[in-house]
Formats: structure tokens, C-alpha cells, sequence
């Protein structure tokens, strides 16, 4: 059934404007002038009826009041255009694809099951939101993206934030929206992609069959390569329900880009810094799959200096001796590897800091556009490199080789030594402070952490969701080496994106035989509670446990602030960000989205068996949410 | 020791006392605990009155009079200050005998789950 969310008139002002809509039976609404709306549907045929509160016809009639019925079938085409749309598709190997059906794509929908037989794997959401969301995780976890399908106009706009999220966070999805449904005027637009245009990397509207395969091609080889972003192709219905032409269009050919990397002549000069700096630092924000993380240990431990987190994924390990701060000083040299600029989740401006000399390999600044500002003031340094740096590590690291003497290299090694005592203090200080609050109830999110720990360390593990809510404590207190370890945040800090999301990244962890965690904030969920389904339809081995602070608790200090500096009284700061009165029942809804649940939980000494009983489901191949009342905050 | 640190409890408990006194009335904990949530102070310091952004509150250090000067003109763009017309220095009194009452945290070396957590991250 098409969807009547955003018509021009609204929902109860169209049906009460459908003259006699309320009168007229089902059976005169299946008429023939269904079969002539959905058989004329050409693109000269959309506009007819569009641009205002146009007196609907009985076939837009049907489909907003239920009785809609498949016009009768009078003709048979055996070879449509989405059956090639699905050749290109599966030629790139694309493992899942993620909708809300809409009518708009149905001919592709018919073709994913019937041409293809649900191969790449349909994974059915509730909201296109959660369809987008959910192909951010997996591309997160994967690294490479998967394709999500939007319905026109109306699922263009649901997807709009979740596409921001990617957007913000650079990461590959692959998007197709169907057009010319002509059935619902307020479905279709003659530029469908403008809506987001200015957060997707590219958009394509082809009107041919081989120009649908060349836009697919083109469009994944754009989102995979850095800046990664997400991608939209719009394709209308009748290309996708047509016979193909009788010479089959052949799958253009895919070839993999090769990363973008620093030219020799600086990856000389920055190596020759960094060898003859006293005291070098370097910040990292991400590492786009486990050979950067390797590279960047190896660059690490070559220099002996510390490396920091300049970005909110896990791209170094966490317990690594020279993970952190180290003993601290003046820093003379800065490597920033996509270290802030990349507006992922917090907003950060370039990571400058206080070096001497500031060294910023991104390519986060090729992604810049004239209206939304995600990398905040840019990405900043006394030298700037617009490259990848995982593709750059390899040459740097020969030359960093290069140019280390055995003077220098004892020299280095008492560097490390310093570092990592001052790391291992850092780390030993900030496991003691899990123990504030430790029997408090509500339960501290430090304890929530910690109890899980010992249950997932022997596991192949993966945690999908944003900490920064959760006060850092899984990366804290967790021993984070792999990439897939910690995902990172939403990317534009747009809520909805954690349930969803963490659907996705457990897909793909699924396959590898990992499970997954997601520690839920309760207000990102009423976002997106659909995504529980979607978690438990596809079997997904997923632990979710609620933070559960019933609230917008940053809204709380916010709006306390304000009143405070109006010297107003903070006793109202409740109103509009509590989550109170009725208390909501997660472990309830979970089970109506049919998942096992417990909760809520409020004496932290009943968290530790929960958690075992949710694990030892979730090692079975099943989702678990465990509800537990927390407190606000880290 | 236990005596001591008895002695020293008592002692800081009395002197509290003198301070509130001081504002003509005896905090009222009860009264206290719900301004502490109405009034958002666990919003920043947690129900527990530790956990959070905000600073510890729990043990509380500092005596009324002390807590209330800061809660009037905390000096950092983290913390509301929260003046007399809108919390009484008696309000502030009794929110500050509700923190008392709130039970401090264990020490970590007495967490077997903290102690194995920092043994594997020593290694």
C-alpha cells in the first residue's frame, strides 16, 4: 500500500475532500480507473493532478483508505528493468538491502524476491529512518556499504535525518529512491533527490536502463571512496517495470579506486618532523578497517609517542602502552589523522592544539559543502594533506625508518618508557573512579560497563552504539583492539540513530560470528522502537541494555542553566524532558516486538545476572534487551 | 582508629549542626531530597550525588555555609548558580542535609570486579 504521511492537504482534510470518499463501497473504489492511474504512470503523466489540494481520484482514494487492490494484469513482462538493476546489484556484492516497502520500488522489490530470490538478503524495517540507520552500522562494521531503498517523496524525507547522520559521520551508504508513482500526486517530484542534496556526496537521476547501471557503479565507487559518504540514485517505477530493451544491457564493470594518499615530497617532510621532534604526539580519528589500526601501532611504536583519540571510533587499542596522553610536556610536532573536522557526533573543529608544529592528514575538508558545516572550523594544521591516511601510513612509516638512527632509537625507547608509566597510571586512575556510585541506585553506567566486561571478553565481540552518553565507560574500561570494538557515535548527533544502527552493525557481525552490544539510550530509542522488530525478525545476536535515565538528561542541565541564568528557578526544568509519569516499560515493549527482555532493573546487585541470562541468549543467536533504570549520566 | 575516625565523624557532624543552626533551622534531609531533584541537582551529580559531569557531591566536604556560598556563586560556567530568590538559604540547608544522608561509594580496592579490571589492564 502507498503511504499518505505528507500529502499537501493532509491526511483528514483529503479524505474529508474526496467527495463521497466516505460513501462510496470498496468494490466501486476498484475500479478501472485504478488499473488507467497505475498503467498511464509515465513521467508526462505526474504532473497531472500535483501542485496543490487537487480533488484525489478513486485510485489515491483506495490506497489511503486500505482498499486498494493490484490493478488487473493485463499484460506479461518476463524480463523487467529491475531484474538488471538486481545483475548490477549483486555485482557489486552488496550482501543486504534495507526498505519500508513503497510502491515506487516495487518492481525492484519484486525482482530482490523473486529474480534474486532475497539475495542480497532483504532486511525489512519499520521507518525508512531505521533502513538508513541500519545500513550506517553495517557499513561501520563491515567496512563497505550495503543499499537501502527509500519511496518517493515521503521516504526521501522519513530517511532525511538518518542520511544526515551518515553524512556527518562519512560513512558509504548506497541509496535508491523510487519516483513516478502516479498514483499519490504527493509522492513523487520531478527533482526527488533535493531534499538531500546537500548531504549526500552525489545523486543521479538516469532515464535509461544502462544509465541506471552506470549510476550504481559509479555512485558505490564515489561512497567507498575518502571522504566516504552516502549516495542516492533516484530511478523511476516505469524503468523499473518495463521490459529491458532486447539488447540486455551488459553490467558495466566495476573497479576498485585506489585510496588517495599523501604525495612523497610531504610524507618525506612530515616523517623527517617526527623523527627529529623531542617530544611528537599523534591524535586519530578513525581507521577504516583493521590494517590502519595495525599501521598506525606500527607508526606508534617506530616514534615511541603517544596517541590520543581525535575522533569518536576506536582506531588505536585501547590498553596499547602508548594509548593516551602520555607524560605529558610540551608537544613540538602534532600528527592529527582525521582528527576532528569530521563532525562526528561532538562537533569538533579542527584538532590544532597546542603544538609547535601541527601536522593534519583528512580528507574530511573534500567533503565541505556551502551550506551544512559538519567539520566545524575546518580541518586546521601548519601543514594540511587533503588524503587518506590509512593509505598513506605504509610510504610514512618507510620513511620514518629511514631516518632512525640507534641513537635515536634509545632515545625513543625512553620516550615509551615515560609514556607508557603515565598511561598506565592514567588508565589504573580511571578504572579506581568505576567504583563511585558503585551500589548506587539507580545504577551508574561505570557499573554497567564493568559487569559486562567479564562476559564478553572471551567472546569475538563488537560494541555498536555512541558512548558519549554512557560517560566513555566501555572504552574506559574495555580493552579495545579491534576496529570493529567500538563503532563510534551518530555522526551529526541526530537521535534515532542508535537502535537502528546497532540492527546493522549486528548484521554484520552476525556473519562473523560476533556479537554485539548496544547499550541503548531511552531516548534515542522512542526515536526508532521499530528497529526491536526488525532485531528480532532477523535473529540478530544483539544485547541491548537500556540506559534507562528516563529523560533528556542533557536538555535537564541545559534548560537548569537557562532558568538559572535568569534567575527563574530550575523547578520546572522537568517539563518537556522527562520521560516520567507514566515511566516507560522497556522490557515490556521489547516483548511485544517479540524479543526476550528483563527489566527494569534497579538494584545494581540484580544486574550481573541478567546480564549472564542475556548473554548466554545472545551466543545463541538471539536479541536480548536488558532494562535497567540508570543514573543520568557517566 | 575506628574511634578516631568516630571522634572525627561526631565532631564534623556537630559542627554541620552549629552551621545549619546558624541559618536559625535544622536542614530537613526529606525536604532536601526533593528539592535535589526538583530543583535538577541530579541532572549534573547523579541520584547518587556522584555520578555525572558535575563534581562529586558525596562525601559532602564542604559545611553549609560553605555549600550554600557555592551553590550562590559556583565561579564556573559548568554550575548554575542558584540565588536566594530562588533557593532560601534555608531550602539550601536542607538540600545540603539530603546530601549527607547520601551513602558513599566503596573503595575500589574493596571491588574484586575493579581489582580484576585493573590487574588485566597492569598487564
Amino acid at each position: 500500500m502507498a503511504k499518505l504521511k505528507n500529502t499537501s492537504v493532509g491526511r483528514r482534510g483529503f479524505l474529508k475532500g474526496a467527495a463521497a470518499g466516505a460513501a462510496v463501497s470498496a468494490a466501486s473504489l476498484v475500479t478501472p480507473q485504478i488499473t488507467e492511474a497505475q498503467q498511464g504512470g509515465g513521467p508526462g503523466g505526474r504532473g497531472a493532478g500535483r501542485g496543490g489540494a487537487a480533488q484525489p481520484d478513486g485510485a489515491a482514494i483506495a490506497r489511503e483508505d486500505g482498499t486498494a487492490r493490484p490493478a488487473p494484469v493485463s499484460r506479461i513482462v518476463e524480463n523487467p528493468g529491475s531484474d538488471y538493476m538486481c545483475d548490477v546489484i549483486k555485482a557489486l556484492g552488496i550482501e543486504y538491502v534495507s526498505f519500508n516497502p513503497g510502491s515506487s520500488f516495487e518492481g525492484l522489490h519484486e525482482s530482490l524476491i523473486n529474480y534474486t530470490k532475497n539475495s542480497p538478503e532483504i532486511i525489512t524495517c519499520t521507518h525508512e529512518e531505521n533502513a538508513v540507520a541500519a545500513a550506517h552500522g553495517y557499513a561501520k562494521a563491515e567496512g563497505r556499504p550495503m543499499l537501502a531503498l527509500l519511496h518517493g517523496t515521503i521516504g526521501v524525507q522519513h530517511a532525511a535525518m538518518a542520511i544526515y547522520n551518515a553524512y556527518g559521520d562519512r560513512v558509504p551508504i548506497v541509496m535508491i529512491a523510487g519516483y513516478g508513482d502516479t498514483a499519490v500526486p504527493a509522492h513523487t517530484a520531478v527533482d526527488l533527490a533535493t531534499t538531500v542534496r546537500d548531504y549526500v556526496k552525489w545523486d543521479a537521476q538516469p532515464d535509461t536502463l544502462q544509465g541506471v547501471g552506470q549510476a550504481i557503479i559509479r555512485a558505490y565507487k564515489l561512497a567507498i571512496t575518502p571522504p566516504m559518504a552516502p549516495v542516492l540514485i533516484t530511478v523511476h517505477a516505469d524503468l523499473q517495470m518495463a521490459a529491458m530493451p532486447a539488447n540486455r544491457p551488459q553490467v558495466p564493470k566495476f573497479t576498485m579506486p585506489s585510496m588517495p594518499s599523501a604525495d612523497l615530497a610531504s610524507v618525506r617532510q612530515i616523517a623527517k618532523d617526527l623523527v627529529n621532534a623531542n617530544n611528537p604526539r599523534i591524535n586519530s580519528g578513525r581507521a577504516r578497517t583493521q590494517e590502519g589500526m595495525d599501521l598506525l601501532v606500527e607508526l606508534a611504536e617506530l616514534l615511541q609517542c603517544p596517541v590520543g583519540g581525535g575522533g569518536d571510533r576506536i582506531s588505536f587499542p585501547s590498553r596499547h602502552p602508548l594509548a593516551g596522553n602520555g607524560a605529558g610536556g610540551a608537544v613540538d610536532v602534532m600528527l592529527n589523522l582525521e582528527a576532528g573536522g569530521g563532525g562526528g557526533g561532538g562537533g569538533r573543529g579542527g584538532a590544532a592544539g597546542d603544538a609547535s608544529k601541527t601536522i593534519a592528514i583528512s580528507t574530511a575538508e573534500l567533503l565541505a559543502t556551502h551550506n551544512f558545516n559538519i567539520n566545524g572550523g575546518g580541518v586546521n594544521g601548519d601543514m594540511y594533506i587533503a588524503a587518506d591516511p590509512q593509505a598513506t601510513l605504509p610510504a610514512l612509516i618507510e620513511e620514518v625508518k629511514k631516518l632512525i638512527t640507534a641513537d635515536k632509537k634509545r632515545l625513543f625507547e625512553d620516550r615509551g618508557k615515560k609514556h607508557a608509566e603515565a598511561n598506565r597510571a592514567a588508565h589504573a586512575a580511571n578504572v579506581d573512579a568505576a567504583s563511585v556510585g558503585w551500589n548506587a541506585s539507580p545504577v551508574s553506567l561505570a557499573r554497567i560497563a564493568a559487569e559486562l566486561w567479564p562476559l564478553i571478553k572471551n567472546e569475538d565481540w563488537s560494541f555498536v552504539s555512541p558512548q558519549g552518553f554512557v560517560g566513555n565507560w566501555p572504552s574506559r574500561l574495555w580493552d579495545m583492539k579491534k576496529v570493529y570494538h567500538y563503532l563510534g557515535g551518530q555522526g551529526a548527533g541526530g537521535m534515532g540513530y542508535g537502535a537502528p544502527a546497532s540492527v546493522g552493525a549486528a548484521l554484520a557481525n552476525k556473519k562473523h560470528g560476533r556479537i554485539s552490544i548496544n547499550i541503548q539510550t531511552d531516548g534515542d530509542m522512542n526515536y526508532s522502537p521499530g528497529a526491536l522488530w526488525t532485531a528480532a525478525h532477523h535473529r540478530l545476536p544483539l544485547l541491548s541494555i537500556m540506559h534507562n535515565n528516563r529523560g533528556y538528561h542533557q536538555e535537564v542541565m541545559f534548560i537548569a542553566r537557562a532558568a538559572s541564568i535568569r534567575n527563574r528557578g530550575q523547578e520546572n526544568s522537568h517539563i518537556g524532558t522527562r520521560l516520567i509519569d507514566p515511566n516507560i516499560d522497556y522490557a515490556m515493549m521489547a516483548k511485544a516486538y517479540g524479543m526476550y527482555s528483563e527489566g527494569p532493573i534497579t538494584d545494581p546487585k540484580d544486574l550481573a545476572p541478567a546480564l549472564k541470562r542475556g548473554i548466554e541468549r545472545v551466543k545463541k543467536g538471539e536479541p536480548v534487551m536488558i532494562d535497567v533504570v540508570t543514573q543520568p549520566r557517566g | 582508629m575506628k574511634k578516631l575516625i568516630f571522634g572525627i565523624l561526631a565532631q564534623t557532624a556537630a559542627l554541620a549542626m552549629l552551621t545549619v543552626a546558624a541559618y536559625g533551622q535544622q536542614g530537613d534531609a526529606k525536604k532536601g531530597g526533593k528539592m535535589f531533584v526538583d530543583y535538577s541537582c541530579y541532572a549534573c551529580h547523579g541520584f547518587s550525588g556522584q555520578n555525572g559531569p558535575g563534581k562529586r557531591l558525596v562525601p559532602m566536604k564542604l559545611a553549609a555555609v560553605a555549600f550554600t556560598a557555592y551553590v550562590r556563586s559556583p565561579g564556573t560556567n559548568q554550575m548554575p548558580s542558584y540565588s536566594a530568590k530562588v533557593l532560601s538559604d534555608a531550602q539550601l540547608a536542607d538540600i545540603w542535609a539530603y546530601i549527607k544522608t547520601l551513602p558513599d561509594s566503596p573503595e575500589a580496592k574493596d571491588i574484586p570486579l575493579v581489582q580484576q579490571l585493573k590487574a588485566e589492564a597492569g598487564k
